[in-house]
């Protein structure tokens, strides 16, 4: 069984353990934490050839160095538009490839993007709590924060070159500015002017920006009358407005309940291209059905499965892959051949 | 709510008749779930649901729900009673003194009265194992704080207008501070029972002293 130890150099805040998420414990005040882009972290552990839901590294725009200190072991990285340098060689997100004992790898923000994910072909050690090793930012349970000094275990740990290259980025990942919402489940708490308002103007993304959710900049959205309405659940996309007309956008580790009222929520399929927002970004509210929500929903998760087949497949080595190039194209374009593997961004 | 939820509101105020109607709801739900229900999450007056939008949709939750509403029995089975240790030790209740100024009471009677409550748990919330007991005596009850105060260690016992709670993080809290408790109601460490309480259950407290608490009695 072959091991490959890794050690934290750096890693800005927000750097931590994440898989699929916690799921059920809501009724316990539990949310579900989990990715923040949660089809960047299937897109990174998927394309390795890992189970969906084995736990990888949460990068945040304070980005992550770590060194190799024994093994070898193949590693994805998914999401944004980060940078990423292997011992001297640059590359984007979105590549697989393989880090080796003795090198240094660091994920830097790039052009676009908030949050991308390292998976590493293997199994990461990483402390479970309820069943899964998400982390919960403000209990620091589950697999906790990446810091400086912190150790990184991953088992089995395989090098897997017939996956290496580059992912192909989708669209859909790519921050998203124009949201989907349904209104409510308050919106009775404001006039309809105010709703309007709501839906015709655009709303920026301030740097109170965390794993609990993103506050909003732009016309005060003021709730009618006094707020005393019983605290009640709150699901992760609720834009929940305070006392003095701000809107929050609530995230992977948001509260569970809240006594402000919610104006609109966000639908589930937007929110991870919505998290690769940046501060400062703009975003436009637009209304829909519940029915048409669902329709989009059921759309996306066709192509989501769709995409993910289509990554699930090994690419083959190096040498395969020019074989088959060869016996296709009847010659080798090297150059071509480069531009194809660098094409992550 | 989005393409996912659906919020189930039986009124907008604290009240047991509503909350009496917002458990029988979810313990219909957990006994009967329907096709692509996920998960449900009891509130004081509200029942969230979520659901598969893959399965199942707004308007077929809706149409079940209403049904469940309209078969739940009247009887809600009684909870479980939970003990809770607590000490009233003046280090870890420095809200004491200011309450009984506000109230007229001495420190002891607020004590008395905080202990002879009749709690229940209405809901989880906020953060992991944050339960909302309701049941504070109206002599007791006080307005939220104007500021949160910072760094509240978990464990403290605090109370605001009817509710109290245990805290199980180390958290800002503009609610008043009169005791701490050995007891866990998250065990972090424990995969049989994580959580003390279920919604419903009743909550009685037992007052340790400090020698009881540093020996950990009803940890």
């Amino acid at each position: 069984m072959s091991e490959a130890v890794l050690s934290v150099h750096s890693a800005g805040p927000h750097v931590s353990i994440q898989d699929a998420g916690r799921f059920g414990f809501l009724r316990y005040g539990v949310p579900a934490s989990g990715p923040m882009d949660r089809a960047s972290f299937a897109a990174a552990n998927i394309a390795l050839g890992n189970q969906v839901n084995q736990p990888a590294v949460e990068i945040s725009m304070g980005g992550l160095v770590l060194d190799c200190l024994t093994g070898s072991v193949t590693f994805a990285v998914a999401g944004g538009g980060f940078m990423l340098d292997l011992a001297g060689r640059k590359m984007g997100s979105w590549t697989i490839a393989t880090l080796t004992e003795g090198q240094r790898l660091a994920i830097r923000p790039g052009h676009w993007g908030s949050w991308t994910y390292l998976a590493f072909a293997g199994e990461l050690t990483a402390e479970k709590w309820l069943g899964s090793s998400s982390t919960h930012a403000m209990s620091g349970l589950g697999g906790g924060r990446l810091t400086a000094g912190t150790q990184l275990s991953v088992m089995e740990a395989a090098v897997r070159p017939e996956r290496e290259g580059s992912i192909p980025c989708p669209v859909t990942a790519r921050p998203k500015s124009e949201l989907h919402v349904v209104l409510g489940p308050q919106d009775r708490f404001f006039s309809r002017k105010t709703i309007e308002t709501f839906l015709a103007s655009p709303y920026r993304l301030t740097d109170a920006y965390d794993r609990m959710g993103v506050r909003l900049q732009g016309a005060a959205l003021k709730p009618d009358g006094l707020l005393n309405m019983p605290s009640e659940a709150i699901v992760r996309g609720s834009v929940q407005v305070a006392g003095d007309g701000v809107a929050t956008v609530l995230l992977a580790d948001h509260q569970t309940t809240g006594g402000y009222p919610k104006i609109a929520t966000v639908l589930d399929v937007d929110l991870d291209a919505f998290a690769q927002l940046r501060p400062r970004d703009l975003v436009a509210f637009r209304q829909v059905t519940p029915a048409q929500a669902l329709a989009l929903t059921r759309m996306r998760a066709a192509t989501a499965v769709r995409y993910l087949e289509a990554i699930a497949k090994p690419r083959g080595t190096l040498e395969q892959r020019l074989m088959s190039e060869n016996l296709i194209g009847g010659v080798v374009d090297a150059h071509r051949s480069h531009d194809h593997a660098s094409q992550g961004n | 709510m989005a393409d996912h939820a659906l919020l189930v509101e039986f009124g907008d105020v604290i009240d047991n008749h509503i909350h009496d109607r917002v458990l029988r709801l979810d313990m219909a739900l957990i006994s009967r779930p329907f096709e692509g229900f996920v998960e449900a999450v009891p509130a004081y007056a509200s029942v969230l649901l979520r659901f598969d939008p893959l399965v199942t949709d707004h308007r077929t939750v809706q149409t079940k729900v209403a049904a469940l509403i309209a078969s739940c029995s009247d009887h809600v089975g009684a909870g479980s009673l939970r003990e809770v240790a607590v000490c009233y030790d003046p280090e870890f209740a420095p809200d004491l003194a200011p309450i009984a100024e506000a109230t007229g009471l001495a420190p002891e009677d607020v004590i008395q009265a905080h202990l002879s409550g009749d709690y229940s748990v209405f809901m989880y919330g906020f953060a992991p194992g944050y339960a909302y007991l309701a049941g504070v005596l109206g002599q007791i009850q006080m307005p939220r704080k104007d500021a949160a105060v910072r760094g509240i260690p978990a464990g403290s016992i605090i109370i605001a207008g009817p509710q109290c709670l245990v805290t199980t993080l180390t958290m800002p809290t503009g609610w008043w501070i009169i005791g701490r408790s050995p007891t866990k109601i998250l065990d972090a460490s424990s995969d049989e029972r994580p959580f003390l309480f279920d919604v419903g259950d009743r909550v009685k407290f037992q007052r340790i002293s400090r020698a009881q608490f540093d020996a950990g009695v009803g940890a």
